[in-house]
């Protein structure tokens, strides 16, 4: 779907920011449902403000006349009046239409869709991809991988509190509601990075509850999916070896997973795959070994109320795990 | 037995106001400031408290943009932003606004109306003191760290018992039962003042328009309120005695909690709101030299936006999953109300198109000034609120810095600036004195100023996907720069605020006299002295038009008859105002002051314990039957002075 | 107005409790909270019933008093599974946590202990496994289930299934040390 350069001036226009970021934007576009959204967005700005405009020229008109009262046409200004009426009433049921409009079709059901399954707990994203093949499923956190023109149908549930799943290029939110499953439809078009964050408000670490979403071709995305299937890598040094065995025998295990080990934690995000991501602590960190290490120093201090203690480790205990789940590609 | 006050002996006169003072006095001290029922010291003192409240809420924003003024700032941790952004919220919005815009209206309405006290002048006094206790404990909860964690709104599950231990979501729902009962009471009160105590001759379609915006007001809240009040209890209960309302996994539902709280939380906006345009009304018809234009379309664009209040509230949770033809449903009623305010902008537009400017020393009054920072504001806050109507459009913007930015453009434009410009307007009549017009003119233009800066960028910053209730950012994100402008802004807010504060205070010490009627209004208010007596009116003042003053300097007529040396209030029928009966009105007296205490014993004791409802519930007992213990009567009927 | 003055002195009042500490029960202490440091026993003739001698920790009571430790600890015995032993404080393979019977002792550092070092019988081990501030949480937390935390700390009714009452509504059980199903132990 493409957009000319027409349809985005107004959202465009709306940007006065220095530096406006594709990533995390309501005005990027990248998919049919922020598209549909955007379509809105610029009708109200075609509307509105136009007629703030007219509002204050109106109004600074009217501050002017000094004169007396006396010439004043009281008929004029009682046509005026409806005149005025018909128009807000006119303007606002084209904008209800319009809405009804664009709502349906959000509301389209999806076509072969894939499915995906999201749990949000406090303050991590737990995302299951769906199949009815059941080993065919797989678990995953805090980076959602999408095929492009595609519709994929994600179920969002919630493990404690009220959480919102929010990528703004893509799609408009959805809450997560303990007792509810509610379920979206995205249909990316563009391939590449974007950023979603929980939006409704959940906690100490609310503001560091983001989402990784990246949307790719059919080949990169089956690749990906393959990959993903696959149990976790084996440790390639004797460091990494250390590193797993203090994994499976210490507190790690506890909470983590990996798939094809000993560790089968399920209360913190799956590991299987974690240096194929792109951050860590859903979005707090970007993966690599040192912000790794920093993190299993000390959670709280990145992200202070974080359910992941801080477990007291010898350095080069660390330095093995951190070698260890550096591998797990 | 109408008289024209011209005809009567001076030295007479003298000796009829002694007998009134003598009458309506309170008792000199603390014991009388403990135990008036005049309406207007209430109201001094309900003002007063609630311009404390603001600023305290006010400072807490300060602090809450000085973290966001960078990202991933360490000004202060996660905890500490989140009671800040909840007390914040709950501050402004329980303590702060619609206690200040009650508390005008018990000032000024009995007065527009020609009254001599309120009705039910005990209630009020009990009012003042529930809601001071109520926001005494949560700010002193808030200062011992139990302040409210879960923001102004609460949504379960965050704050039950599992996500939000402590004592802390109990002290703020709470709270809201102390400022409900408060907000209630002075309802109940205009209700009764303006349906039943007007002065004869003030027809239904001869009532002022502030008069008839408090009524609708009053109304609203007493409709309102009863469902906050049950959500609150009901958590309330589920976390002290494990009732299981908003559980989903044993029956209940945490969409109740929502349900419950929009339906109250909707026309709570609208309680705010409504208000300043009546005094938007007052101040634009004064200003203008003429009545306002369209005055039916006026009082029915009122009715209109408080009835249609009542059915949008879903439009706070167009996120939540909903089916989409109810959410479609809400969208319409949501635009529509976009009706009635638009028709009454081009009311007053045209009020002051035709009308002759009243300046003042050659300028824009103070109060015209605020009313036209409202239009620049309040128009553009509710085309927002348009976007936000629509449900494809919400869900983008939803729980970001856009609604962030919605909401203040109509609360502080839509009800701040008209309430400003409101206290500018009459204020002279609270203290007989006139604030600094130069100083008024430096405070509207920064806080005009002031406020678009912090504002407005939030607009961007809720587009570029920055979500609300964030104690943080990630640099990077193009969010950096709006942040920082933002909290930039909010310190000019400040400086405005310290500006009213300076002139307030200056003025109360040696500020110029103002006359009756400094402004030349119309309205019944500006027919006595500044300040008013105890007793209000000498003689209960009749009409014959909308605006009995004018033109002004014309003699206004009395109706005599009204007992000098016994508290007496003329009632009059609801919708003609025809005189009906002369009621005694009660005396001062500490049992208000007593049963608020008894009251909030109770409250904060229920807190820690249900066993606080039982035995909390006999001091109450005790001191609301002392309180309406019958008195000897005396006839209130004939008899003559 | 006098009244405005007045409302400052209200004001200055609240300002004034600032200073006062701030309640100890409503502290979110997600990091630094105190750890023990006494060390752990070597060896001991611990038997089921006989008096414990755990020493004496003044940690414990930090952790009883503050309501976010009580409900970190519920948190960690529902992710940790003490339920598939314990139940919800009922007891089933393991023993009831709700009652005043206690095989090792009922106080928090002797809970502590129980937690960390495993007991005989088939209470596992979870030192490693757990944080010292983790096993404090927990300890606090079945203390609160028998009701012997301060009651404005208990925690209230659960989001989920009701398996409990609300604990704060159920009476409290002090710790009588020596569990009779434990059965006694011949004197050597």
């Amino acid at each position: 779907m493409r957009f000319t350069a027409r349809q985005l001036l107004p959202g465009a226009a709306a940007l006065a920011c220095t530096a406006c970021n594709r990533v995390q934007s309501t005005l990027s576009w990248s998919g049919d449902q922020a598209a549909a959204s955007g379509s809105i967005w610029n009708l109200m700005l075609w509307i509105c403000v136009p007629v703030y405009v007219a509002v204050l020229v109106a109004l600074a008109l009217a501050m002017r006349r000094r004169e007396s009262a006396a010439d004043v046409d009281e008929r004029a200004v009682g046509r005026g009046f409806t005149a005025w009426l018909a128009l807000i009433v006119t303007l606002l049921s084209v904008l209800v239409v319009a809405s009804f409009a664009v709502d349906r079709r959000l509301n389209r059901p999806a076509v072969a869709p894939l499915h995906v399954r999201i749990t949000a707990r406090q303050w991590w994203w737990d995302i299951q991809y769906l199949d009815p093949d059941v080993s065919k499923r797989f678990s995953t956190a805090n980076e959602l991988h999408l095929p492009v023109d595609r519709d994929t149908r994600i179920e969002l549930a919630s493990a404690d509190v009220i959480h919102s799943f929010w990528v703004p290029s893509l799609s408009g939110k959805l809450d997560l509601i303990p007792g509810r499953t509610n379920a979206l439809t995205l249909t990316p078009r563009k391939v590449g990075w974007y950023r979603g964050q929980c939006a409704e408000f959940c906690g100490l670490q609310h503001a560091h509850m983001a989402l990784d979403v990246r949307v790719d071709d059919a080949a990169g995305f089956a690749a990906w999916r393959a990959h993903q299937l696959e149990a976790a890598n084996p440790p390639a040094t004797a460091s990494a070896t250390a590193g797993k065995r203090l994994f499976e025998s210490g507190a790690c295990a506890m909470c983590h997973a990996v798939a094809g080990t000993d560790a089968g934690g399920h209360n913190g995000p799956d590991l299987t795959h974690l240096a194929s991501r792109r951050t860590i602590a859903a979005g707090t960190y970007p993966m690599d070994r040192d912000h790794l290490d920093r993190w299993i120093a000390d959670p709280q201090r990145p992200k202070p109320g974080a359910l992941m203690p801080a477990v007291p480790l010898d350095p080069r205990d660390r330095g093995a795990i951190d070698d260890y789940l550096m591998g797990l590609r | 037995m109408s008289e024209t006050i011209d005809s009567i002996e001076a030295g007479q006169a003298q000796a009829r106001r002694d007998a009134l003072e003598r009458t309506w006095a309170d008792r000199p001290g603390f014991i009388g400031w403990l135990t008036t029922v005049d309406h207007k010291r209430v109201a001094h003192r309900y003002i007063a408290t609630a311009l404390v409240f603001f600023a305290l809420a006010g400072a807490l924003a300060l602090l809450m943009r000085i973290q966001l003024s960078r990202p991933e700032n360490h000004f202060m941790g996660p905890d500490r932003y989140n009671q800040l952004f909840s007390m914040h919220g709950s501050a402004m919005m329980f303590l702060f606004a619609v206690p200040i815009m009650e508390a005008v209206a018990v000032y000024v309405v009995p007065l527009m109306v020609g009254a001599r006290n309120i009705a039910f002048p005990r209630l009020n006094a009990f009012s003042y003191w529930v809601y001071l206790f109520g926001g005494v404990m949560i700010f002193v909860a808030f200062f011992l760290n139990i302040g409210p964690e879960a923001g102004w709104t609460a949504y379960v599950p965050l704050s039950s018992s599992d996500f939000s231990p402590g004592k802390r979501t109990d002290f703020w729902a709470q709270m809201i039962t102390f400022t409900e009962v408060a907000a209630l009471c002075v309802a109940v009160e205009i209700v009764a003042t303006v349906m039943a105590m007007r002065a004869p001759g003030m027809t239904l379609s001869r009532i002022p328009l502030y008069a008839w915006s408090m009524f609708v007001t009053s109304l609203m809240v007493i409709f309102a309120m009863p469902a906050v009040m049950l959500g609150s209890t009901f958590l309330i209960t589920d976390r002290l005695v494990g009732t299981q309302f908003y559980n989903a996994a044993e029956g209940g539902d945490a969409l109740l909690w929502q349900h419950l709280f929009w339906f109250f939380g909707h026309p709570e906006v609208y309680i705010i709101f409504i208000p300043a345009l009546g005094m938007i009304s007052e101040i634009v018809q004064t200003f203008s030299r003429r009545p306002v234009y369209g005055y039916t379309a006026m009082v029915l664009a009122l009715m209109a936006t408080g009835f249609l209040a009542f059915g949008l509230w879903v439009h706070h949770m167009f996120a939540t999953g909903l089916p989409p033809l109810g959410n479609s449903f809400y969208t319409a009623a949501s635009m529509m109300i976009a009706i009635p305010s638009g028709a009454q902008i081009y009311c007053w537009i045209a009020t002051l198109w035709s009308g002759r400017k009243a300046l003042v020393a050659g300028r824009i009054a103070t109060p015209l000034l605020f009313v036209l920072g409202f239009f620049a504001l309040f128009v553009l806050g509710g085309l927002t609120g348009v976007m936000l109507a629509s449900v494809p459009l919400d869900q983008q913007v939803h729980d970001s810095y856009f609604v962030v930015a919605h909401f203040h453009y109509v609360l502080i434009g839509g009800a701040v600036f008209p309430l400003m410009g409101a206290l500018y307007y009459w204020f002279p009549k609270m203290s007989g004195r006139m604030l600094s017009e130069r100083l008024g003119r430096w405070q509207f233009w920064l806080f005009f100023i002031g406020f678009n800066v912090t504002f407005f960028p939030m607009h961007i910053l809720g587009l570029m996907g920055m979500p609300r209730r964030v104690y943080t950012y990630p640099a990077g994100l193009g969010w950096d720069l709006p942040n920082l402008i933002a909290s930039i802004g909010s310190f000019v807010i400040a400086l405005s605020v310290l500006l009213f504060a300076i002139n307030v205070l200056r003025t109360l010490r040696s500020g110029k006299p103002a006359g009756d009627n400094p402004w030349g209004a119309p309205t019944l208010e500006w027919a006595t002295t500044s300040p008013p007596p105890p007793y209000n009116f000498e003689e209960a003042p009749a009409v014959r038009s909308r605006d009995p003053l004018w033109p002004l300097d014309t003699d206004l007529e009395v109706m005599t008859g009204l007992s000098k040396t016994k508290r007496e209030a003329l009632l009059t029928s609801s919708t003609d105002a025809l005189p009906a009966t002369r009621w005694a009105m009660p005396d001062p007296g500490i049992w208000p002051f007593l049963s608020a205490i008894a009251i909030t014993v109770m409250f904060v004791w229920s807190i820690f314990s249900p066993w606080g409802v039982v035995w909390g519930s006999i001091p109450i007992a005790i001191t609301l039957t002392v309180w309406f213990w019958p008195k000897r009567s005396q006839p209130s009927m004939g008899g003559g002075e | 107005m006098c009244s405005r003055f007045r409302n400052s002195l209200a004001a200055a009042l609240a300002c004034a409790l600032a200073v006062l500490p701030a309640c100890e029960r409503e502290r979110r202490e997600y990091t630094g909270a105190p750890t023990s440091k006494a060390p752990p026993p070597r060896e001991s003739t611990l038997q089921p019933g006989a008096p414990i001698a755990s020493p004496a920790d003044p940690v414990g009571a930090h952790y009883e008093d503050i309501a976010f430790h009580i409900n970190e600890g519920g948190r960690l015995f529902r992710a940790f599974n003490c339920s598939g032993c314990h139940a919800n404080g009922g007891g089933g393979i393991g023993p009831a946590l709700m009652d005043a019977d206690w095989r090792y002792g009922g106080r928090i550092e002797d809970i502590h202990a129980t937690i960390l070092e495993g007991r005989p019988n088939g209470m596992p081990s979870f030192r490693g496994k757990l944080t010292d501030a983790q096993a404090w949480q927990l300890a606090a937390y079945v203390r609160a289930l028998s009701g012997n935390v301060r009651n404005d700390a208990e925690p209230s009714r659960r989001e989920g299934m009701a398996a409990t009452p609300p604990l704060d509504r159920l009476p409290k059980q002090p710790p009588r040390d020596g569990d009779p199903s434990a059965g006694t132990v011949p004197a050597q």
